[in-house]
């Protein structure tokens, strides 16, 4: 096996919290969220050493370990860029305009779908829904989620992230959440009578 | 319409504090013991009573489940899990992650009365990896009972131990059915399993298991405490109780929305969601229950109700509540034809109907678009789509065929107008809308 990959420190603790959650045993059922561990120490993908060094960690079997990495979608088994771009491409998003995002995210990163920029500060993918549909369009980057989107506000995120900047995830029309814009009929006096 | 005082989720928009502090405000944890020294026997009974049916699309009784598990007298030794199912997937819904970011509580305490009444001592939730952050304050939520002895040993004072543990996934639809997310839980691909044995027998680690929705479980605390008649008081006879509606689509105002069982659709839209884009006689189509539920014409949207039974009647059903509008501006082929996109992107490949059939009708579905087919294709379609249908593990290739099903049903004149069209050479489908 090679030592190519193991857990640092922090990882390893995280990794150790994450398996006593599950029966003596059972820590195979750990192996989702320690190959997403492994998925964040690599740099956003896995390398077949973070496999390896997930297999050993649980004692499973390889094939197995490759099993799970390559049925879920959040696992990457090639590199991708730095900004790890996923746009919603089903129903609810496209009808409130995704097709004008795959335009924004070439047109500012230059990458078509399932490209990486030259400079790997971007990946283009797309993907299917992601669960957060009262606010479509949206795209998840990286960990977060940016929602209401218009095609020049999903412009200004990419630019913040090509300036090197963070731009603030969620709602980028001023929502909290998925309370309906403007006057609304419920939850009026929550947090204040009660 | 239904009053503030009876929403469960006061905190749904977020505008208060999510964590302990502000939950026991808004009467979260109030004397959970009491709950639990009512047994096991009485919580589903009352559960039974209230006429909770399942919140996560498929509407089973929930009290009738929770007494699948094995009573305490014929206990063998096994554990009890419950497993709370917030791999929310399903195009159009989006409620449970509302509830996991600003009422985790509602949750963690619906764990414990749930897992009481069902003689688990331990819950394992299953969040859909896509939500981190969502996961994040939910773990918050977790660590703040544990730290509060809301949960753990001798939780709440009840004299039961319970622990609550949260499970990330990582991306795969397959894997909100119940069987196929216990393969997931223990660490395998996301393959449903043949049933039976049920869950309830035989379920996580072999164990029994009850798996239900996080809506389910979050509202049941406060179901008990009211009262199961407070809740049966809402909505119709076997479609009782209030509703998280998550409304999508061509709507101006975007929104989830807790309201009364059996709402009509009209007023759902209408009074949440700030109507049609364009106004109600600008509407073409509704899916009114996530995307596997069968669409409606707008004839039917007229005077249809937001429950299981109205829905049925119509040939569709309630599902996870989500509501997606379609105005006329869209193209109405393509909508459904991008679930069968969905549909065949997230078949898991165990069952040769699944695994063939959603490729062959999404690429169907493809020419319907463009009207690059043949009149008796349409028919044929139908017919494939009712060889699919009920012949695969799991649910999922009937979710998958459904939508093309309704569009069939409701708009097989645009299909054929699409198709006469290429023929004659006139303007292309698109083009023409």
């Amino acid at each position: 096996m090679s030592d190519a990959f193991a857990f640092n420190e922090t990882y390893r603790a995280r990794a150790e919290t994450i398996v006593a959650r599950y029966p003596e045993g059972r820590q195979q059922s750990a192996v989702i969220p320690l190959l997403d561990l492994a998925q964040r120490q690599a740099g956003g993908w896995l390398p077949t050493e973070a496999l390896e060094h997930v297999a050993s960690y649980l004692d499973m079997p390889k094939i197995r370990v490759l099993e799970v990495a390559s049925f879920y979608s959040m696992f990457n088994l090639e590199p991708v860029g730095k900004n790890f771009v996923q746009l919603c491409r089903t129903t609810p998003c496209w009808l409130r305009g995704s097709d004008d995002l795959r335009a924004v995210a070439k047109d500012v990163t230059g990458c078509g779908l399932g490209e990486t920029s030259d400079d790997g500060t971007f990946t283009v993918v797309e993907v299917e829904c992601l669960g957060a549909c009262c606010n479509a369009p949206m795209v998840q980057i990286n960990d977060e989620y940016y929602e209401d989107l218009t095609a020049d506000s999903f412009k200004a995120v990419l630019e913040a992230l090509k300036r090197g900047e963070t731009p603030k995830p969620g709602s980028q029309a001023g929502r909290a959440g998925s309370e309906p814009t403007g006057d609304r009929a419920t939850l009026t006096g929550a947090g204040e009578g009660e | 319409m239904l009053q503030d005082k009876d929403r469960i989720f006061q905190n749904l928009y977020g505008q208060d504090d999510w964590g302990l502090e502000g939950a026991k405000r808004r009467g979260i944890w109030d004397n959970t013991k009491a709950l639990i020294e009512r047994g096991r026997e009485t919580l589903v009974n009352e559960m039974k009573e209230s006429g909770l049916r399942g919140r996560g699309g498929a509407g089973f009784p929930t009290g009738v489940k929770w007494s699948f598990m094995p009573p305490e007298d014929r206990r063998d030794g096994r554990p009890h899990y419950l497993v709370v199912n917030a791999d929310e997937s399903e195009p159009g819904t989006c409620k449970d992650r509302e509830i996991l970011r600003y009422d985790p509580h509602t949750l963690v305490e619906g764990c414990l009365v749930a897992g009481f009444a069902m003689g688990a001592n331990a819950a394992y939730i299953y969040v859909r990896g896509e939500f981190y952050s969502e996961a994040s304050h939910l773990q918050q939520a977790i660590d703040e009972a544990y730290e509060a002895g809301l949960i753990g040993p001798n939780a709440c004072n009840s004299g039961w131990d319970f622990d609550v543990y949260l499970h990330r996934g990582a991306g795969a639809y397959i894997c909100g059915e119940e069987t196929a997310l216990l393969e997931s839980l223990e660490g395998k691909k996301g393959q449903p399993r043949l049933k039976p044995p049920f869950p309830a027998a035989c379920g996580l680690y072999g164990c029994p298991t009850t798996v239900n929705n996080v809506e389910t479980i979050a509202v049941a605390p406060t179901i008990l405490r009211r009262g199961p008649s407070w809740f049966a008081g809402f909505g119709r006879e076997n479609n009782t109780g209030t509703k998280i509606f998550s409304i999508s689509g061509h709507v101006n105002n975007p929104c989830n929305v807790e309201e009364e069982m059996s709402i009509p659709l009209k007023e759902l839209i209408e009074k949440h969601a700030g109507g049609v884009r364009g106004g109600w006689d600008n509407l073409q189509a509704v899916i009114p229950g996530g995307s596997s539920t069968p669409c409606l014409s707008k004839n039917i949207c007229d005077n249809v109700l937001m429950d299981f039974d109205s829905l049925r009647e119509h040939s569709t059903g309630l599902g996870t509540a989500a509501v997606i509008v379609i105005d006329k501006s869209a193209d109405m082929v393509e909508a459904i034809a991008r679930l069968s996109h969905f549909y065949r992107h997230e078949s898991c490949g165990q069952c040769t109907p699944c695994r063939e059939g959603m490729g062959w009708v999404y690429r169907v579905m493809q020419r319907m678009v463009t009207g690059d087919a043949e009149i008796e294709e349409i028919d044929m379609l139908w017919e494939v789509t009712k060889q699919i249908e009920g012949h695969t593990i799991c649910a999922l290739a009937d979710g998958g065929v459904w939508p093309v099903q309704g569009l069939i049903r409701h708009f097989r004149p645009e299909l054929e107008r699409r198709i006469l069209e290429r023929k004659t050479g006139g303007a292309p489908a698109q083009a023409a809308e």
